[in-house]
Protein backbone atom coordinates (compact mmCIF):
# COMPACT_ATOMS: atom_id res chain seq x y z
CA UNK A 1 0.00 0.00 0.00
CA UNK A 2 1.04 3.15 -0.56
CA UNK A 3 0.40 6.41 1.74
CA UNK A 4 1.07 10.26 1.24
CA UNK A 5 3.46 11.80 3.84
CA UNK A 6 3.28 15.70 4.83
CA UNK A 7 6.03 17.59 6.80
CA UNK A 8 5.75 20.76 8.77
CA UNK A 9 8.25 23.58 10.14
CA UNK A 10 11.89 22.50 10.54
CA UNK A 11 11.11 18.99 9.44
CA UNK A 12 9.25 20.54 5.84
CA UNK A 13 12.76 22.74 5.75
CA UNK A 14 14.73 19.51 6.08
CA UNK A 15 12.87 16.89 4.08
CA UNK A 16 10.68 18.95 1.89
CA UNK A 17 6.98 19.34 2.51
CA UNK A 18 5.35 16.21 1.63
CA UNK A 19 6.47 12.54 0.30
CA UNK A 20 5.01 9.06 -0.63
CA UNK A 21 5.90 5.37 1.51
CA UNK A 22 5.40 2.42 0.18
CA UNK A 23 4.30 -0.36 3.41
CA UNK A 24 3.49 -3.53 3.67
CA UNK A 25 -0.67 -3.49 4.67
CA UNK A 26 -1.04 -3.46 8.34
CA UNK A 27 1.68 -1.24 9.06
CA UNK A 28 1.62 1.22 11.72
CA UNK A 29 2.72 4.78 12.26
CA UNK A 30 6.06 3.92 13.94
CA UNK A 31 7.07 1.35 11.41
CA UNK A 32 6.56 3.67 8.90
CA UNK A 33 8.64 6.24 10.90
CA UNK A 34 11.38 3.48 10.90
CA UNK A 35 11.51 3.17 7.22
CA UNK A 36 12.02 6.54 6.40
CA UNK A 37 15.03 7.34 8.70
CA UNK A 38 16.27 3.57 6.87
CA UNK A 39 16.31 5.85 4.03
CA UNK A 40 19.39 7.64 5.33
CA UNK A 41 20.22 11.51 5.03
CA UNK A 42 18.14 13.59 5.28
CA UNK A 43 15.31 10.94 7.17
CA UNK A 44 17.62 9.46 9.21
CA UNK A 45 18.83 12.98 11.38
CA UNK A 46 15.28 14.46 11.00
CA UNK A 47 13.65 11.32 12.08
CA UNK A 48 15.47 10.12 14.49
CA UNK A 49 14.46 8.32 17.70
CA UNK A 50 15.57 10.64 20.11
CA UNK A 51 14.13 14.00 18.68
CA UNK A 52 10.56 14.68 19.89
CA UNK A 53 8.29 14.53 17.05
CA UNK A 54 4.41 14.44 16.66
CA UNK A 55 2.80 12.38 14.38
CA UNK A 56 -1.13 13.66 12.60
CA UNK A 57 -3.01 10.58 10.86
CA UNK A 58 -5.28 11.85 7.98
CA UNK A 59 -5.30 15.39 10.15
CA UNK A 60 -5.72 14.49 13.70
CA UNK A 61 -2.96 13.83 16.06
CA UNK A 62 -2.11 10.01 16.62
CA UNK A 63 0.37 7.70 18.45
CA UNK A 64 2.65 5.90 16.78
CA UNK A 65 0.89 2.64 17.22
CA UNK A 66 -2.24 3.76 15.20
CA UNK A 67 -2.61 1.31 12.22
CA UNK A 68 -2.08 2.92 8.33
CA UNK A 69 -4.22 2.20 5.67
CA UNK A 70 -3.75 2.75 1.74
CA UNK A 71 -4.01 6.57 0.46
CA UNK A 72 -3.95 7.91 3.96
CA UNK A 73 -2.32 10.89 5.15
CA UNK A 74 0.59 10.91 7.77
CA UNK A 75 2.29 14.01 8.68
CA UNK A 76 5.61 14.42 11.08
CA UNK A 77 6.18 17.77 12.75
CA UNK A 78 7.96 19.31 15.88
CA UNK A 79 5.72 19.87 19.04
CA UNK A 80 3.22 22.68 17.97
CA UNK A 81 4.26 25.96 19.25
CA UNK A 82 1.12 28.03 18.51
CA UNK A 83 -1.14 30.41 20.35
CA UNK B 1 -37.35 26.78 9.26
CA UNK B 2 -35.69 26.73 12.47
CA UNK B 3 -34.74 29.61 13.96
CA UNK B 4 -30.94 30.25 14.72
CA UNK B 5 -28.89 29.83 17.22
CA UNK B 6 -27.15 32.83 19.34
CA UNK B 7 -24.23 33.73 17.27
CA UNK B 8 -24.73 31.40 14.60
CA UNK B 9 -23.71 33.97 11.85
CA UNK B 10 -19.95 33.79 13.69
CA UNK B 11 -17.80 31.57 12.44
CA UNK B 12 -16.11 29.72 15.35
CA UNK B 13 -12.38 29.34 13.96
CA UNK B 14 -10.42 31.52 11.74
CA UNK B 15 -7.25 31.23 10.33
CA UNK B 16 -6.14 33.95 8.45
CA UNK B 17 -3.10 36.01 7.82
CA UNK B 18 -4.83 39.46 8.45
CA UNK B 19 -5.20 41.02 12.11
CA UNK B 20 -8.65 41.08 13.92
CA UNK B 21 -10.65 43.93 15.64
CA UNK B 22 -11.57 42.36 19.33
CA UNK B 23 -14.08 45.08 19.89
CA UNK B 24 -16.54 44.01 16.90
CA UNK B 25 -15.43 40.45 17.45
CA UNK B 26 -16.62 40.60 21.07
CA UNK B 27 -20.05 42.25 19.92
CA UNK B 28 -20.35 40.01 17.59
CA UNK B 29 -19.81 37.07 19.45
CA UNK B 30 -22.70 37.88 22.40
CA UNK B 31 -25.16 39.62 19.63
CA UNK B 32 -28.47 38.46 19.68
CA UNK B 33 -28.50 36.51 22.71
CA UNK B 34 -30.10 38.23 25.52
CA UNK B 35 -28.84 35.03 28.42
CA UNK B 36 -25.37 35.96 28.03
CA UNK B 37 -24.00 37.45 31.27
CA UNK B 38 -20.05 37.15 31.20
CA UNK B 39 -17.85 37.05 27.79
CA UNK B 40 -14.00 36.59 28.68
CA UNK B 41 -11.48 36.98 25.85
CA UNK B 42 -7.63 36.32 25.65
CA UNK B 43 -5.47 37.96 23.28
CA UNK B 44 -1.99 36.98 22.76
CA UNK B 45 0.43 39.49 21.21
CA UNK B 46 3.79 38.83 19.59
CA UNK B 47 7.22 39.64 22.27
CA UNK B 48 10.09 41.55 21.35
CA UNK B 49 12.37 39.45 23.95
CA UNK B 50 12.60 36.15 25.53
CA UNK B 51 13.93 36.81 29.23
CA UNK B 52 15.13 33.70 29.88
CA UNK B 53 17.05 32.74 26.90
CA UNK B 54 19.05 36.54 27.29
CA UNK B 55 17.46 37.76 24.23
CA UNK B 56 16.69 41.63 25.49
CA UNK B 57 14.54 44.11 24.32
CA UNK B 58 14.26 44.27 20.33
CA UNK B 59 16.23 41.20 19.84
CA UNK B 60 13.13 39.16 18.61
CA UNK B 61 12.61 41.29 15.00
CA UNK B 62 10.04 39.42 13.28
CA UNK B 63 7.78 36.05 13.97
CA UNK B 64 6.61 34.08 11.04
CA UNK B 65 3.87 31.27 11.76
CA UNK B 66 3.21 28.24 9.83
CA UNK B 67 0.17 25.91 9.77
CA UNK B 68 -1.58 22.55 9.18
CA UNK B 69 -4.05 23.72 6.83
CA UNK B 70 -7.35 21.59 7.24
CA UNK B 71 -5.90 20.09 10.15
CA UNK B 72 -5.60 23.27 12.17
CA UNK B 73 -9.08 23.98 11.36
CA UNK B 74 -10.70 20.55 12.32
CA UNK B 75 -8.20 20.37 15.57
CA UNK B 76 -10.13 23.75 16.92
CA UNK B 77 -13.47 22.61 16.18
CA UNK B 78 -12.69 19.63 17.99
CA UNK B 79 -11.33 21.75 21.04
CA UNK B 80 -14.31 24.29 21.05
CA UNK B 81 -16.61 21.01 21.67
CA UNK B 82 -14.33 19.75 23.80
CA UNK B 83 -15.29 22.83 25.91
CA UNK B 84 -18.35 23.13 25.32
CA UNK B 85 -18.87 19.92 26.65
CA UNK B 86 -16.96 20.76 29.77
CA UNK B 87 -18.50 24.16 30.87
CA UNK B 88 -21.95 26.08 30.69
CA UNK B 89 -20.39 28.10 27.60
CA UNK B 90 -23.01 30.01 25.10
CA UNK B 91 -20.73 30.48 22.16
CA UNK B 92 -16.92 29.99 21.40
CA UNK B 93 -14.36 31.83 19.33
CA UNK B 94 -10.94 31.59 18.28
CA UNK B 95 -8.92 33.71 15.47
CA UNK B 96 -5.38 32.74 15.19
CA UNK B 97 -2.97 34.59 12.53
CA UNK B 98 -0.36 33.03 10.10
CA UNK B 99 2.66 34.56 8.14
CA UNK B 100 4.83 37.17 9.44
CA UNK B 101 3.78 38.99 12.30
CA UNK B 102 5.88 42.58 13.69
CA UNK B 103 6.58 42.37 17.77
CA UNK B 104 3.26 44.00 19.36
CA UNK B 105 1.00 42.58 16.61
CA UNK B 106 -1.60 40.54 17.86
CA UNK B 107 -0.94 37.02 17.08
CA UNK B 108 -4.27 35.00 18.79
CA UNK B 109 -7.64 35.55 19.96
CA UNK B 110 -9.94 33.57 21.95
CA UNK B 111 -13.01 33.96 23.37
CA UNK B 112 -16.10 32.96 25.34
CA UNK B 113 -19.36 33.90 26.30
CA UNK B 114 -21.73 32.04 29.54
CA UNK B 115 -24.47 33.05 31.65
CA UNK B 116 -21.68 33.60 34.20
CA UNK B 117 -18.17 34.59 34.81
CA UNK B 118 -16.84 31.32 36.75
CA UNK B 119 -17.71 29.24 33.33
CA UNK B 120 -16.62 31.76 31.22
CA UNK B 121 -13.22 32.50 32.45
CA UNK B 122 -12.33 28.90 32.60
CA UNK B 123 -13.43 28.24 29.42
CA UNK B 124 -11.22 30.48 28.00
CA UNK B 125 -8.04 28.99 29.77
CA UNK B 126 -9.05 25.51 28.74
CA UNK B 127 -9.63 26.55 25.15
CA UNK B 128 -6.01 28.42 25.16
CA UNK B 129 -4.08 25.58 26.97
CA UNK B 130 -5.48 22.90 24.64
CA UNK B 131 -4.92 25.54 21.64
CA UNK B 132 -1.08 26.06 22.51
CA UNK B 133 -0.30 21.89 23.01
CA UNK B 134 -2.69 20.37 20.44
CA UNK B 135 -3.22 22.89 17.64
CA UNK B 136 -0.52 22.63 14.51
CA UNK B 137 1.18 25.85 14.70
CA UNK B 138 5.00 26.39 14.41
CA UNK B 139 6.30 29.62 15.21
CA UNK B 140 9.79 30.89 13.59
CA UNK B 141 11.60 33.72 15.22
CA UNK B 142 13.93 36.09 13.47
CA UNK B 143 16.71 37.01 15.49
CA UNK B 144 20.12 38.89 15.53
CA UNK B 145 21.39 35.49 14.97
CA UNK B 146 19.05 34.56 12.28
CA UNK B 147 16.00 32.86 11.97
CA UNK B 148 15.12 30.01 14.70
CA UNK B 149 12.51 27.53 15.13
CA UNK B 150 10.48 28.40 18.81
CA UNK B 151 10.29 25.66 21.00
CA UNK B 152 7.73 24.25 22.88
CA UNK B 153 7.43 24.60 26.67
CA UNK B 154 6.91 21.65 28.88
CA UNK B 155 4.98 24.75 31.49
CA UNK B 156 2.20 24.49 28.17
CA UNK B 157 1.80 20.62 29.09
CA UNK B 158 1.98 21.80 32.69
CA UNK B 159 -0.89 24.29 31.88
CA UNK B 160 -3.03 21.38 29.85
CA UNK B 161 -2.57 18.87 32.87
CA UNK B 162 -3.92 21.36 35.30
CA UNK B 163 -7.17 20.19 34.13
CA UNK B 164 -6.51 16.50 34.09
CA UNK B 165 -5.56 16.46 30.02
CA UNK B 166 -2.45 15.41 29.32
CA UNK B 167 -0.81 17.13 26.34
CA UNK B 168 2.77 15.56 25.75
CA UNK B 169 3.80 18.05 23.37
CA UNK B 170 7.37 19.74 24.66
CA UNK B 171 8.49 15.97 25.16
CA UNK B 172 6.75 14.69 22.44
CA UNK B 173 7.52 10.55 22.47
CA UNK B 174 10.58 9.78 20.45
CA UNK B 175 9.28 6.08 20.58
CA UNK B 176 8.84 3.36 22.98
CA UNK B 177 10.63 3.86 25.81
CA UNK B 178 10.42 7.50 25.79
CA UNK B 179 9.05 9.96 28.35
Amino acid sequence: MKIKLRYFASLREALGAQGELELPEGSRVGEARDRLIARGAPFEASLARHKALRAALNQALCDESAVLADGDELAFFPPVTGG
Amino acid sequence: MSIPSPSAHVPRVSIQTADFDTGAELAALRAGDLGVGAVVSFVGTVRDRHEAEALGPGSIQAMELEHYPGMTESAIEAMIDATMARFRVRAARVIHRVGVLQPGEQIVFVAVTSSHRGDAFQACEFLMDYLKTQAPFWKKETTPEGARWVDARVSDDAALARWGDFASNAVASGGPGQA
